[in-house]
């Protein structure tokens, strides 16, 4: 169901993002409705994942990367000069497409690890927090009662869903998936995209995914990317169906890819 | 021997009467290792053996070098048993030795090296591998493991003329006017001492602490860092929770490792610690430790008992870097274990 009155949460203008010399995203124009799905699809290499971590200056990161345009959450410039990449990146949270908790914490620490990055130390808010953001990551009846055991001791789908709590802890506006499933077998995949319905509800997501049928399931609007360039961007009933432009057929009915 | 006349073709296992298990398990142990190849081309079995024989002189050479020095050291063992390792009257002249002093004096002077060593050599594995750009990486990097290439006679002589003056001069009289009042820092000011030869092994020790730290943060996939990133971790924060926290063991053992080396280190120790066995608590006062006292009173030592002696004290020497290496061998493994996990 897409809400076409909803306003805009983050928007971007003439996106460019480097590797050195060259030029992996070229000039996206890219818009994100609140409390909607956004999916990002395209072949390997076609610089989706590039764009998905331009949007909470995480590119920036990585040596010799870099990126040009303009990136707008609500009504700040978050490539503004005067703007701090930290404060970015906890209004706007990312799940990797390896599940990455740390390995020195337990299940509990891993949650409210952000939240103490942002020095909140209360231990009865921390625990409140904990509990809200692993039911709403739907692990909540699985990990209660070993909160304090390592967090490397969970199976691969349960680390991935413990990832998406960590992030929803902080309480992100807009939440980045970089292929959050493509590591998981298909039960694993299915829970992650079944809370992807649900928390969308309080947080808009941006989905970066190989798998069309993931799209078609759990977006609201997908974006076609094909080598550095937004192909088009619709409503994903409308892409998957009547797509306007000949290479976005070609691709989602499985011509190319 | 009765090992010989099993051939190097035989590829059955030939039972071993359980009596002479010790001899029969070596035996079958050294013919499953070195001599059986079956299946294999002359050539290689031939080349596998010159490997296997490599391999197995390390071994070999490790346990002789152990048996000589039990050997070199009973007269001193039957004389003086345990309490060689508690009695604290090292005299050459009446033939009464106790290894406590050298003892204190290898532990005190290693274990200050690591205090000083440790945070330092962390810090610039840190610098290294998370904040310098890369070209000053490379070239401090370079400069660093330099250091561990300086003759360690060299750091001694540096020690003598420029650290020891300095010490006795302005640090050491500084510290016991204002701290004195602490037994670790009691006067007089000798400049050479336990303290000098702290500072002398961390130094030394810097190189092998903050390469091997270096290596073990290198292995901590990039995923780790952007998960910390991610979350709104400051640099600090990243290098803190995704860097520091999951390389504790590893840490560890490099500072270990650090260890192992500050305590066997001679040289540049013997030509600073002031030669004096005897345990005092001051940090500033002279002091021996278990290499230098070998190496001062080796050439000297005319009676049996104190060559005996000295032989004792390489073999608790021994022992305790082997301990400590194995440990941090361990300390390594698991940490690079539970990195691919």
């Amino acid at each position: 169901m897409v809400d076409h009155n909803s306003e805009l949460v983050l928007e971007t203008k003439g996106l460019k993002a480097y590797f050195g010399d060259n030029l992996a995203v070229r000039g996206v124009d890219f818009k994100v409705h609140s409390n909607s799905v956004t999916a990002i699809i395209g072949p390997s290499g076609c610089g989706k994942s590039t764009f998905i971590r331009c949007l909470n200056r995480l590119h920036e990161e990585v040596p010799g990367a870099r990126a040009e345009g303009s990136v707008r959450l609500k009504d700040q410039d978050i490539y503004a000069k005067d703007m701090d990449p930290v404060m970015v990146r906890r209004q706007i949270g990312m799940v990797f497409q390896k599940a990455n908790p740390f390995p020195g914490m337990t299940i509990f620490e891993n949650v409210v690890a952000g939240l103490k990055l942002a020095g909140i130390r209360k231990k009865s808010f921390l625990e409140e927090t904990a509990e809200r953001s692993l039911t709403h990551a739907a692990l909540w009846d699985e990990v209660k009662n070993k909160l304090h055991q390592p967090a490397t001791s969970l199976s691969g789908g349960q680390q991935q869903r413990l990832c998406i709590a960590r992030t929803l802890a902080i309480d992100p506006p807009v939440l980045l998936m970089d292929e959050p499933t493509s590591a998981l077998d298909p039960i694993s995949t299915s829970k992650i995209e079944e809370l992807i319905l649900q928390i969308k509800k309080h947080v808009t997501i941006v989905i970066v995914t190989h798998n069309m049928q993931q799209a078609a399931r759990v977006s609201d609007y997908t974006a076609f990317f094909l080598l550095g360039e937004l192909v088009e961007f619709d409503e994903t009933s409308k892409m998957f169906t009547v797509p306007k432009d000949k290479r976005t057929e070609q691709y989602v009915t499985g011509k190319f890819g | 021997m009765n090992l010989l006349q099993y051939s190097p073709r035989t590829h059955t296992p030939i039972a071993i009467p359980q009596t002479t298990w010790r001899i029969g398990n070596l035996a079958t142990f050294i013919r499953k290792h070195l001599l059986q190849s079956p299946g294999m081309r002359f050539g290689d079995k031939f080349f596998l053996f010159l490997a296997r024989l490599a391999g197995f002189s390390v071994i070999l050479l490790l346990a002789l070098i152990l048996v000589y020095l039990v050997y070199a050291s009973l007269p001193a063992i039957q004389k003086f048993g345990v309490s060689f390792l508690y009695t604290s009257t090292w005299d050459p002249v009446r033939e009464v030795f106790g290894a406590l002093p050298v003892i204190y004096g290898t532990l005190v002077t290693s274990f200050l090296a690591l205090f000083i060593a440790g945070p330092i050599g962390v810090g610039i594995a840190l610098f290294l591998n998370e904040l310098a750009p890369k070209r000053v990486a490379i070239v401090a990097g370079f400069l660093i493991e330099m250091l561990a290439a300086i003759p360690s006679v060299v750091f001694g002589l540096w020690g003598i003329f420029v650290l020891a003056p300095f010490l006795r001069e302005s640090f050491q009289p500084w510290m016991i006017d204002t701290l004195g009042f602490i037994p670790l820092f009691e006067g007089p000011a000798y400049g050479v001492g336990k303290f000098a030869s702290g500072l002398i092994l961390a130094l030394m020790i810097i190189p092998t602490i903050s390469s091997i730290t270096k290596e073990i943060f290198k292995t901590i996939p990039a995923h780790q860092r952007e998960a910390a990133i991610a979350l709104g971790g400051t640099r600090w924060e990243v290098m803190k929770i995704s860097v520091l926290k999951a390389s504790r063991s590893g840490i560890f053992g490099a500072l270990f490792l650090g260890l192992g080396r500050a305590l066997g280190e001679t040289m540049a120790v013997t030509m600073v610690i002031g030669n004096r066995a005897q345990i005092m608590p001051s940090l500033f006062s002279p002091a021996q430790t278990m290499a230098s006292v070998i190496a001062n009173e080796y050439a000297e030592a005319t009676s049996d008992i104190h060559m005996a002696a000295l032989a004792e004290v390489g073999l608790v020497l021994f022992g305790v870097t082997f301990l400590i290496n194995f440990a941090a061998r361990i300390l390594i493994h698991r940490m690079g274990r539970s990195q691919n996990a």
